[in-house]
């Protein structure tokens, strides 16, 4: 018998290694997969654009050469793009958390008269909307077209971070702590920043760096509500130099334009660098936000 | 009387309850004014679609389109109906297809029994996430520019001349969808590892008691945990069929793929913004919200019924 039960467990254990042994090889695989074209693009900022052209950049950068980031220096619309999403995430940020953790907080209270149907206010916007065109004429109605207030203020309110913050209210903020607070008589706007806001910390930094990440990434409204290239975003600004001008290069003749060319190659790899940088290396720091804030919106999807 | 009375002071209690907490009405208050303003107005705003609108008019002011259906029937009519919608949905379609993708990597994840190995792995695949579709729609192009990227040198190297994928209608869904897999299968793995947190350890152990190899664990005990979850986020996506996002589709369209990479969303905004129709854009753009409305109700209802899981 247990003779039995032990060949039983060796040949358990020998699949579950190779079952592990597997699993190694495919996720570094997959790694790699995930790794090597951002890497790629790392190195190639750093290459003569012709030696990328012909395939010798592989593994290090290949003649080094920082013309591209000196390119990006004499671009001076990268620049004003930079300033004006800093001011946009910065400002949408703080905005977007006044409005939505209020409100999030007010809905998550039972007390609250009306609750279900604010509610339901909130959700029906989720799978019901104006579209595209009345949306932009009702911005273009309140003058807000082509101002920086329209990178800011109409759009912030975002239901799925007010139903993930209301779930954390709800479960983590115990009720009889209100009821005490009330015999005390503190006030709600009162219990809400000194009791609340210290117990949250956690949901404010995750719907925070939502909203920001959000914000720093989206080119929509820009496109749609803006008109000045003074106003624009870094990300417009990016879809110029990345995008659009691919299929605009037609200035100059012969070595000229191929010179032109592998310049404009090369600051298109820095350029990617210079704008994804910011957020790649603050990112680890707050993965671990990022994650719980998933793991409480998956409480009620 | 008595009932009456009761009646009033129910009222007086209730305008009671609704005063004790003004605080809580003030802090809702700025979102319910944006919601109204650039959420419901906008609703409102549909009309136009009926309409033909003038901007000098208003929305009010402007005449009824004769017939009030005359844009969505121009839509019907146009060549444009079919193609968008038929590129529309195979993207879509594609999309769910690849839907269990995060689901088997959220498997693999939980499998991993090195702490510091796993902590590592999920890090760098969820990184791509955090990168602007811009970016991403430009790495594309230029990794896979046939002239100067990292694929015409490995087709080279191959001995073969590389096609442009960017500039081919064939490729463009294959390259939408899988491009979307390699940035977001990370992030979206999260939700699924979230719900294997919760799978009571007892019903490993006893399925190690059985001798279960890990496989077997993962069929009988890890995969009916993921349904629910599995099953909530196939009824939003499928809700989503009609509403393909504008951002990445907009960015990789060219005039060489354009046969199937115009959709619904790309097409409202060029007959809307681009070449201010404004009410036929409307009537194309409503359109599309309401069958995606239908749609989601539907497929809830569905789901309701087979398997008890609903969105609300």
């Amino acid at each position: 018998m247990a003779a039995i039960a032990a060949t039983k467990k060796v040949k358990k254990s020998g699949a579950d290694k190779a079952f592990q042994f597997m699993l190694y090889l495919l996720s570094i695989a997959l790694l790699i997969l995930v790794v090597y074209p951002l890497y790629f693009v790392v190195i190639a900022s750093f290459s003569d654009p012709s030696a990328v052209a012909s395939g010798q950049v592989w593994l290090w950068p290949k003649e080094f050469t920082l013309d591209g980031y000196e390119e990006i220096l004499k671009h001076s619309e990268i620049w004003i793009g930079y300033r004006n999403t800093i001011l946009y995430t910065v400002a949408g940020t703080i905005f977007a958390m006044i409005v939505n953790i209020f409100a999030a907080y007010a809905l998550s209270r039972k007390d609250l008269v009306g609750r279900r149907f604010l509610m339901l206010l909130f959700i029906f916007t989720m799978f019901f909307n104006g579209g595209l065109i009345p949306t932009f004429l009702t911005v273009k109605d309140f003058h807000l077209y082509n101002t920086y207030a329209v990178m800011i203020v109409p759009f912030a309110v975002s239901t799925y971070n007010i139903i993930v913050a209301r779930t954390f209210f709800e479960t983590t903020i115990p009720e009889e702590l209100n009821d005490a607070a009330k015999i005390d008589g503190c006030g709600n706007l009162r219990y809400f920043f000194k009791i609340v806001v210290p117990l949250s910390k956690a949901i404010l930094a995750v719907i925070g760096l939502w909203t920001a990440v959000g914000l720093w990434n989206s080119y929509f409204n820009a496109l749609i509500y803006l008109k000045d290239a003074d106003k624009y975003p870094l990300q417009l600004i990016l879809r110029n130099i990345l995008i659009t001008s691919n299929m605009q290069m037609s200035f100059g003749s012969g070595e000229a334009m191929q010179i032109a060319i592998r310049l404009s190659n090369l600051m298109r790899y820095s350029v990617i660098i210079v704008s994804t940088l910011p957020i790649m290396c603050f990112y680890p720091f707050v993965q671990k936000y990022f994650n719980q804030g998933v793991m409480i919106g998956a409480v009620k999807g | 009387m008595k009932a009456q009375s009761k009646k009033e002071t129910n009222k007086a209690g209730l305008w009671l309850r609704i005063r004790r907490n003004w605080g809580l009405y003030l802090m809702l208050l700025p979102a319910l004014i944006l919601l109204f303003l650039f959420s419901y107005r906008p609703m409102y705003g549909v009309l136009i679609s009926f309409k033909e609108y003038k901007a000098a008019k208003g929305i009010l002011g402007s005449a009824w389109a004769d017939p009030w259906f005359k844009y969505f029937k121009k839509f019907f009519d146009s060549f444009q109906f079919g193609t968008t919608i038929k590129n529309t949905l195979i993207i879509t379609v594609y999309g769910l297809l690849v839907f269990p993708v995060p689901i088997i990597l959220a498997l693999g994840i939980n499998q991993m029994r090195d702490g510091r190995y796993r902590k590592i792995f999920q890090t760098i695949t969820y990184m791509p996430h955090f990168i602007s579709t811009v970016v991403m729609v430009g790495l594309i192009t230029l990794l896979l520019s046939p002239g100067s990227g990292v694929f015409g040198a490995i087709c080279n190297a191959l001995g073969f001349e590389a096609p442009n994928l960017m500039g081919s209608a064939g490729a463009f869904k294959h390259l939408y969808v899988w491009t979307d897999v390699w940035q977001h299968a990370g992030w979206d793995s999260i939700i699924f590892l979230a719900a294997l947190a919760g799978v009571d350890p007892s019903l490993y152990e006893a399925a190690t008691v059985d001798g279960a190899t890990a496989l077997q664990k993962i069929r009988h005990v890890d995969i009916p945990m993921l349904m629910p979850t599995a099953v909530i986020m196939l009824i939003m996506r499928m809700g989503n069929l009609m509403n393909l996002g504008f951002e990445k589709v907009y960015l990789m369209q060219n005039d060489l793929n354009l046969s199937s990479s115009e959709v619904i969303s790309t097409y409202v905004y060029k007959i809307g913004v681009i070449n201010t129709q404004y009410s036929y854009s409307a009537a194309i753009n409503l359109f599309s919200t309401i069958v995606n409305f239908v749609l989601l109700i539907t497929v809830n209802e569905i789901s309701k019924r087979l398997s008890e899981n609903s969105l609300w």
